[in-house]
């Protein structure tokens, strides 16, 4: 078993234990932690009188906020000294405050709950830990030290007796290694259960990178609208107008010339341009969907896919437009799986709001068994419902039939999109 | 061409305004204005009295539907003036905001491509300047798929007449399009209204309503 902190090290046998350097890391651990707290006792003191005292003033509040923060000096150093008796480092439970300054590290780490479990460490360390650190230490070092050096001082007995107590010392000294050590492991295990990011605390950031995630889908999506008024604005326009000409000197030219069958030739190639130009930019970016909302864009969705679709939206009206995109490429996707994968003769789409939820049904009549890991269609599908902190059950047995179901919060925190 | 039209013309891509209005000049039309942008095309109206009104969805300012907006207005003011809507996409909301926005009149909502087939689309034209209602049988396709199982009773060649009754031909135009008589038209429309449950009706763009009343609810 590869040996990661003190505790671990107990469990090797002792002639390697003793040999290696981890009761020396413990003991200068608990050194450490002893200096520590006491330092801490009178930093923490003195500023709670000086924030006593000076709260009259108003200006001692500044002194309290500072007591609480202590914590996460104290954190930050127990987190760094812990190396000594633990190879794993341990990460800062802490967040980042979103904009540089005084003001907002403190908005942030005051609101944080790492840096009252900090707190209560720094007050649990002060009052206990430091104390028995310093117990341990002294019975380490203090009691075989004064065995060793009897020959120093005990004058009086005799000389074997002095040499027997000098051997007892080192023997007590190699005996206490195994005290230090545990001591030194348990004290960093509690440090470490405080003072390590806690689920909640992970889950800030989980929510962070959500957020980061949804911001940049909201960015995405302005790009392809800015792609989508481009081409609408330039290529299809053009292609437009070169269809309209080609169509008009169709009828200038004789029926039946050489001609004639070459411009009827190109005139098709620009209808055909044309509409798969205007199926491209209905991908990039639905214009229904701005102009008029969800339930028009599904219904358009419906009747553009190749398999009868049955659609039932109830919408009281408007949806922030990141839940509209999201839920039209729901359905958009899932359509266009259904029309790939699923064999089915027909489909149906339901949307509803329920609480502060946009359910969105997708079931087709097919032959089941889709599977998220053999296409990306659904992959794609379920990141871009989980960047609008939605979710994706579905439900597909072999034989039949498909059960999409996605629900997207619908009330989007302003943040998200600040 | 027995009745040339005074056509009012708005759409803001300058090189397709000018394609279309020299298409109609060249089948004899009077283009009385050619604007860019809603507010120009009400105010054209106005001044201008025409025969028909042709736009374009989207348009300044807000490049959304104001081309679309201006022509219900424009109905609901004077339901009696034909307008016929070009898109470039093809969308059924806007199909039926217009349609449903007058009772009466021409109709005419058509994608864009279609001003490529210039013959039709002057036909179109001037069906929707004799009040007949027109609509894209790209809109009716979407309608179609989207399935209801009444629909599924019909024949192919039943949904075939349907399709086309619903883009506003007459008996006559389905019969030329499908190469059959006008009686065996005439037999398919009576057996699949039966199955539709839709009334019988003699009047094509009363008709023509029922029909896309019926495919969009």
């Amino acid at each position: 078993m590869p040996v990661r902190n003190a505790l671990d090290a107990l469990t090797m046998r002792p002639t390697r234990f003793l040999r290696s350097a981890w009761p020396w890391r413990s003991l200068a651990y608990l050194i450490g932690g002893t200096v520590l707290g006491f330092a801490t006792i009178c930093a923490v003191i003195g500023l709670l009188v000086a924030g006593l005292i000076l709260a009259v003033l108003v200006i001692g509040v500044a002194g309290l906020v500072a007591t609480v923060l202590s914590g996460v000096a104290v954190g930050r150093l127990e987190r760094w000294r812990m190396r000594l008796v633990d190879d794993e480092v341990l990460p800062d439970p802490h967040r980042r405050p979103p904009r540089p300054g005084l003001r907002a590290w403190l908005a942030v780490r005051l609101r944080e709950n790492a840096t009252w479990r900090e707190l209560g460490y720094t007050i649990i360390s002060a009052t206990v830990l430091c104390w028995m650190d310093a117990m341990v230490v002294a019975g380490a070092v203090y009691l075989p030290l004064t065995m060793f050096a009897a020959p120093l001082y005990l004058n009086d007995e005799p000389v074997v007796n002095q040499l027997l107590l000098s051997a007892g010392g080192v023997g007590l000294a190699v005996v206490m290694t195994y005290p230090v050590t545990a001591w030194a492991g348990a004290r960093a295990a509690m440090a470490r259960a405080i003072l390590a990011p806690r689920a909640d605390d992970t889950d800030v950031r989980l929510i962070e990178v959500t957020r980061s995630r949804a911001r940049l889908v909201d960015a995405f999506e302005v790009e392809r609208r800015r792609i989508e008024r481009d081409l609408h604005d330039g290529a299809q326009q053009r292609l437009v107008a070169l269809n309209l000409q080609l169509g008009l000197a169709r009828l200038e030219l004789p029926e039946g010339s050489a001609a004639a069958a070459q411009v009827a030739a190109a005139h098709d190639l620009a209808k055909d341009a044309l509409g798969e130009l205007r199926e491209l930019i209905r991908g990039v970016h639905p214009k229904i969907l701005t102009d008029r909302g969800l339930a028009a864009a599904i219904g358009d969705a419906a009747g553009n896919a190749p398999v009868p679709v049955d659609v039932r939206v109830r919408l009281p009206g408007r949806l922030p437009p990141p839940v509209e995109v999201t839920a039209y490429f729901v359905v958009v996707e899932a359509l266009a799986n259904v029309a790939k994968h699923s064999g089915a003769t027909r489909a149906a789409v339901a949307a509803w709001l329920t609480g502060g939820w946009l359910a969105v049904d997708v079931r087709d009549d097919g032959r089941g068994g889709a599977d998220p890991r053999r296409g990306s269609g659904l992959v794609g599908l379920a990141d871009r419902v989980a960047a609008a902190g939605g979710t994706v059950a579905l439900t597909s047995p072999a034989g039949g039939p498909t059960l999409l179901h996605v629900e997207i919060p619908v009330t989007v925190d302003d943040e998200s999109h600040g | 061409m027995a009745d040339a039209l005074r056509v009012v013309i708005a759409e803001d891509g300058l090189i397709v305004r000018e394609g279309i209005v020299g298409m109609l000049r060249r089948f004899g039309h009077e283009v009385v204005a050619a604007v860019g942008d809603a507010d120009a095309l009400r105010a054209a109206v106005a001044e201008h009295r025409p025969d028909i009104v042709v736009t374009d969805v989207r348009m300044p300012p807000g490049f959304s539907d104001e081309g679309l907006q201006a022509a219900i207005e424009l109905r609901a003011a004077d339901p009696r003036l034909p307008v016929l809507v070009l898109s470039q996409y093809v969308q059924q909301t806007y199909a039926a905001e217009l349609l449903d926005a007058g009772p009466s009149a021409g109709v005419g909502y058509l994608l864009k491509d279609r001003i490529g087939e210039v013959t039709e689309f002057v036909d179109a034209l001037l069906q929707v300047a004799a009040g007949r209602t027109v609509v894209d049988p790209e809109v009716v396709r979407q309608l179609l798929g989207r399935r209801r199982d009444p629909l599924l009773r019909l024949t192919p060649r039943e949904r075939e007449v349907l399709g086309l009754m619903a883009e506003g031909r007459s008996n006559a135009a389905i019969a030329r399009a499908m190469v059959v008589t006008e009686a065996a038209v005439a037999k398919h429309i009576g057996s699949l209204l039966m199955k539709l449950d839709l009334p019988p009706d003699g009047d094509d763009h009363r008709r023509v309503r029922a029909v896309l009343a019926y495919l969009r609810d």
